[in-house]
């Protein structure tokens, strides 16, 4: 699999080149050209963040199908710790489990009981790596993705352990495994994702060589389909929730860190405030922490492009279902033939890097700073880049030309009005002179259509 | 063809929101150009001290940062009341932040230190009343 894939499409009845995606990327992933916004793959890290601002909602997230059930004989549905949050009034976790069931799953395996299991081991791993802290959580894929392209000081912190939605998948394949005794392509496991960063990873996880997650589907569409299996009848209902406080509230951002018990942690969530807090991190400004929990979506996981709750409600609904719950109902002694552990090193991607080698980076980075001094500075976006410096970027990598700027076009074009003018008044009005400024101008006319069309405004 | 390329910053006294945004600025760039990581961090962390030290003691100056194939050389300029004692400066811990500073959380008086530490060459001139000029070498 493609080491850059991502899982963000593109309607392109919908996108009318605007330049509202270019702006809001963190990373400035998209361009606009040819009147639509295209991704760089190597650039885009999943974050959602054109899916959110697009006001044409041409950015489209990608996930699974539920009718893709039918394709295996035997199905388990691993709902992420955010779900339960998703519906009013729900005091019962099983409520939601025994509706999966009913909607034609044939097992499930709550991602919070193994989000239980993965606090436990960072709290061993923490305690036993403590000079090397502080740690930074690796359960945000997009997080992962950001630290991989853009700071590479700082991959030796990722703790190296699975995410809770991988764990699940593991436990849960063998679990069906054993039960069933069916081969293990005929067993699907299927994830019910908050955002379709995890549909990236589902493909091209990083830190293991392949994932045991074989469908991811949007909570926005199982919502609905689960709504007429629930029961407000709770006496006929299996007893199938394993999680506590713990695994529920890792739901929101700040459950995770709660799961470690320390005091001594940071917990950032929103792309630009993990992005700051990279930043600092990687200067050295924190001092005594041991945990760093980053959540690329607003308030964690409740703020997923693919939830339907409105992230802050969402927040308060899951603290308000786990509060009464005990702290943990899934230990690592239930699983003692776990493989927990990263199994494959996360290495630096250089994709921001302009040239092949320093010498010929430092001397593109030369022309990057002088074309940036010749362009407007307007950060306009016309020219379908972010950033007039983005766009002196592209140019110097060969992927635009400095009249993609509409206000270098027009000075351009000025001059060559200045110029023709000038030529046809100094001419003779004798007759064959006539015909040359005539010629002239004929001449001029074609330039400006040529670079007119060209443009394509 | 250019050998060296130079960012000039000016770095405004009045604003401590904003210390830091140089040295940020300079990081991002020496990512872009595939510098080592490692120089990037000492770059990095060096200019973010000295930046921090011209906000608090000097009123602003100016960095400017010099990039070669073997080397970066960092000097920033400041026309601030100048260091009496370099020595005692120099000594990690010593510190004549004010206490509005050090209740920020700066101030910790390892600035100096620090900056020596993430450099391999560094030197200070300093006039009392007049300014002081630190400049630092990375060696690539």
């Amino acid at each position: 699999m493609d080491k850059f894939i991502h899982s963000v499409k593109l309607d392109t009845n919908a996108c009318n080149g605007c330049i509202n995606c270019i702006k809001y990327c963190p990373t400035q992933a998209i361009r606009v050209r040819n009147k639509k916004a295209a991704i760089i793959p190597e650039f885009c890290v999943d974050c959602g963040r054109c899916i959110r601002y697009c006001p044409h909602h041409a950015k489209i997230p990608a996930y699974d199908s539920v009718h893709e059930m039918k394709n295996y004989k035997y199905t388990v549905a691993l709902p992420a710790p955010s779900f339960y949050a998703q519906f009013n009034n729900l005091t019962n976790v099983d409520i939601v489990l025994n509706a999966l069931l009913s909607l034609g799953f044939d097992d499930v395996f709550e991602v919070s009981a193994a989000a239980e299991l993965v606090s436990e081991l960072t709290r061993v791993y923490i305690s036993q790596h403590s000079e090397n802290a502080p740690f930074i959580s690796s359960a945000c894929p997009t997080v992962v993705r950001i630290i991989r392209v853009r700071f590479p000081t700082l991959l030796p912190r990722l703790l190296p352990i699975k995410a809770p939605v991988e764990i699940a998948a593991e436990i849960a394949r063998d679990r069906a495994i054993k039960k069933t005794g069916l081969p293990s392509e005929d067993i699907g496991i299927f994830f019910i994702s908050p955002c379709p960063s995890k549909v990236t990873y589902a493909k091209a996880p990083l830190g293991i060589r392949k994932s045991n997650i074989d469908k991811v589907l949007a909570m926005k569409e199982i919502y609905p389909l689960l709504l007429p299996h629930m029961t407000h009848d709770e006496t006929h209902l299996k007893p199938l929730a394993s999680s506590g406080r713990i695994g529920i509230g890792w739901g929101g951002s700040g459950g995770e860190s709660a799961g470690l018990l320390t005091d001594n942690y940071l917990a950032a969530d929103g792309i630009m405030d993990v992005l700051r807090v990279l930043n600092d991190l990687e200067d050295e400004k924190f001092h005594d922490l041991n945990f760093i929990e980053l959540n690329a979506c607003s308030g964690g996981c409740v703020g997923g492009t693919l939830t339907v709750e409105n992230p802050h409600v969402a927040a308060s609904k899951n603290k308000r279902l786990h509060r009464y719950l005990p702290v943990a109902q899934t230990h690592l002694n239930q699983y003692p033939d776990l493989e927990s552990g990263w199994t494959e090193e996360v290495e630096y991607e250089p994709v921001f890097r302009l040239g092949k080698s320093f010498r010929e980076s430092l001397e593109m980075m030369g022309m990057v700073e002088e074309l940036t001094e010749q362009l407007p500075g307007l950060d306009c976006g016309s020219c379908g880049a972010p950033t007039c410096r983005a766009l002196a970027e592209d140019i110097v990598r060969g992927e635009a030309t400095q009249n993609d700027c509409v206000h270098i076009l027009y000075d351009y074009i000025n001059s060559l009005t200045g110029e023709i003018a000038s030529l046809t008044k100094s001419l003779d009005l004798s007759e064959k002179q006539n015909n040359q400024s005539l010629k002239l101008l004929e001449e001029y006319i074609e330039k400006l259509t040529t670079e007119l069309t060209r443009k394509d405004l | 063809m250019a050998e060296n390329l130079t960012f000039r910053y000016k770095i405004s006294g009045d604003d401590f929101t904003r210390a830091g945004e140089a040295s940020s600025n300079v990081k991002s760039k020496l990512k872009q150009m595939g510098v080592d990581n490692n120089a990037i961090r000492k770059v990095a962390i060096a200019m973010y001290e000295g930046e921090i030290n011209m906000v608090i003691h000097a009123n602003g100056g100016t960095i400017t940062v010099e990039i070669s194939s073997d080397n970066i050389h960092l000097v920033l300029a400041d026309t601030g009341p100048g260091i009496a004692d370099i020595e005692k400066a120099m000594r990690e811990g010593y510190s004549t932040a004010p206490e509005e500073v050090r209740s920020l959380g700066f101030g910790a008086g390892m600035g100096l230190p620090n900056m020596k530490k993430y450099s391999d060459n560094m030197t200070i001139e300093s006039v009392v009343g007049v300014g002081t000029t630190v400049t630092m070498d990375i060696h690539l």
